[in-house]
């Protein structure tokens, strides 16, 4: 078992406008990547616990072309920059993701 | 014309690019030029006060260069979403800008301005007609909505582009605009294929970022043929691989195989990334679905009050300890003090314990690191900036002496970094408004306006 946040070589968070969030984690290799994309440990159910939402929230698209994942989910809170928002570019989502364990 | 080449000066006009990579661009004869300036990325405050995020000098050097560049090669060049968010204020300070720049260089050109606020009585007869639809999980858009913006702009398609250059308009400076507009028009009117030339656009629109070493904010050339195009970045040190360019596709964007656009949806499931030379990717493949009605995306912000805030430090182990009843206290006292003057309906008053969950706004799922330090911003959000001011100030000295069970610091709670301790923040605003709205005629909202300069 290895930590998500080890096994991908990019791992970033941003808007994707100022309504939704969306996360990539591209690996540097076609095994690593298929290992993460063919485990059962990264689910819409998974991230939707991680995160506090709806499972029916969450897309996930594999991306073969770029050995990479892509996690898109609604934001949670405020729009990008309102009052109560914690991070106006949604730079920072990522965290509840790293310390997933992948066989 | 059997290809035509497309030269993106950057990312962001204003974020800085090397002259040397512009240099390079303009010495493989582009047919058009293009920079895209906006985004709602930095937040709601730029769409509601008229500021930028670029600041003047920094659009100076940009443009200063770019518009030399374009102007000597007599090749039209376009900028969308001037100034940061594509407003009245925003397209003014730039075109005081590009005519300040104009008149210091000599440059003379016809130029065509084409604004993208949304007159409000235009959006509530689109909300009556139901041609209205959200983006997520905003509400349905309503008339009252609308009345309360501050202002709206809507992201402009092709065709105002399209009229612009087919008027002769050798600088095209608009408003709020689709980024694969600015790229795609031009291709657009020469009758290219529009899933490649949409696809070329959406990458391009980012400058090189597309390219390794990754980061940088430069320029890019995309060579637009019959049935594929190629990207190269015009920084000599930077190269793009099929892998950069698919990654690139993910970025920014919910989804990695289709992207939508005024004029349609942009089928990526077939496009095929292959490598040439070193530096260079030819892509294909990318087909272009016509929508049967178009759409635009419209953007507004609403006023939400004033903002003061204070930044503190704490290292009390008890303190850091009851964080959570020092926050309820402070709130309570500031409530009763303020009490017969304001209700709790009249500010807003936030916390963030940096350190603690600063930023996911729950404590870490490893409660056992306890932290050594946390750091406190404290936020009062009111009608006018003076009760915000009142209130933060009452807010950060009752929490400066706030007792609480156990404590042992007993002459202050708070370290401050600065005096004084705290900042005005100006209007706060809030995105409101992120809505579809169904047109007949996509361009319709956007006047095109030709003017000559020098």
């Amino acid at each position: 078992m290895e930590r998500l946040y080890d096994l991908a070589e990019v791992f970033r968070s941003k808007n994707a406008g100022p309504l939704h969030i969306t996360l990539d984690l591209l690996f540097s290799d076609e095994s690593t990547y298929r290992r993460v994309a063919d485990s059962e440990a990264l689910t819409p159910g998974v991230v939707s616990e991680l995160y506090e939402m709806a499972p029916e929230e969450v897309k996930i698209v594999h991306f073969d072309a770029a050995n990479a994942i892509k996690i898109t989910m609604p934001r949670k809170g405020p729009t990008s920059g309102a009052p109560g928002d914690r991070d106006v570019y949604g730079a920072q989502q990522h965290g509840p993701l790293l310390g997933l364990m992948i066989p | 014309m059997d290809e035509l080449r497309v030269l993106s000066v950057c990312g962001n006009l204003g974020y800085g690019f090397p002259k040397a990579s512009l240099d390079n661009g303009l010495a493989r004869h582009p047919h058009i030029m293009g920079a895209d300036n906006g985004s709602t990325d930095a937040g709601p405050y730029y769409l509601g006060s008229g500021d930028q995020l670029t600041k003047r000098e920094q659009i100076r050097r940009d443009l200063g260069f770019s518009l030399a560049a374009a102007r000597k090669k007599k090749i039209p060049y376009i900028i969308g979403s001037a100034g940061t968010a594509g407003g009245n204020p925003h397209v003014d300070s730039v075109l005081d800008t590009m005519r300040e720049l104009s008149k210091r260089d000599g440059h003379r050109f016809k130029l065509a301005v084409i604004r993208s606020e949304m007159d409000k009585e235009f959006v509530k007869r689109a909300v009556r007609e139901k041609r209205t639809r959200t983006l997520g999980k905003l509400p349905e858009l309503t008339e009252e909505m609308v009345n309360e913006s501050v202002r709206i702009v809507g992201q402009m398609g092709l065709e105002p582009f399209m009229t612009a250059l087919e008027g002769g308009a050798e600088v095209v400076l608009a408003g709020r605009s689709c980024d694969t507009a600015i790229y795609t028009s031009y291709a657009a009117m020469r009758g290219y294929d529009l899933g490649l030339a949409f696809h070329m656009a959406k990458i391009i629109e980012c400058g090189a970022q597309c390219a390794l070493p990754i980061g940088a904010n430069d320029c890019i050339l995309g060579t637009l043929r019959e049935d594929h195009f190629e990207l190269e970045p015009m920084n000599e040190g930077m190269r793009v691989t099929p892998n950069s360019v698919a990654a690139h596709m993910m970025y920014e964007q919910p989804d990695p195989y289709l992207f939508y656009e005024p004029e349609g949806m942009i089928d990526l499931k077939d496009s095929e990334f292959e490598q040439l030379g070193e530096r260079r990717v030819r892509v294909s493949g990318s087909r272009f679905v016509q929508a049967q009605t178009p759409t635009i995306k419209i953007e507004g912000v609403r006023l939400r009050g004033y903002r003061t805030i204070a930044v503190a430090g704490m290292t009390d182990p008890r303190l850091l300890a009851s964080l959570d009843e020092v926050e309820a206290n402070v709130k309570n006292t500031v409530a009763d003090m303020v009490r017969g003057t304001l209700s709790p309906e009249d500010y807003e008053l936030r916390f963030i314990f940096y350190g603690r969950d600063g930023v996911m706004g729950r404590p870490a799922a490893d409660e056992s690191a306890a932290p050594r330090e946390v750091g406190v911003v404290m936020e009062a959000i009111a009608g006018d900036q003076t009760t915000a001011n009142a209130v933060l100030s009452l807010t950060r000295s009752t929490f400066l002496h706030a007792g609480f069970e156990g404590r042992k610091a007993t002459a202050g709670n708070l370290a401050f970094p600065f005096s004084p301790s705290d900042f005005e923040g100006g209007p706060v605003y809030e995105f409101h408004i992120y809505h579809l709205v169904e047109l007949e005629d996509a361009a319709a909202p956007f006047e095109v306006e030709f003017a000559q300069v020098g």
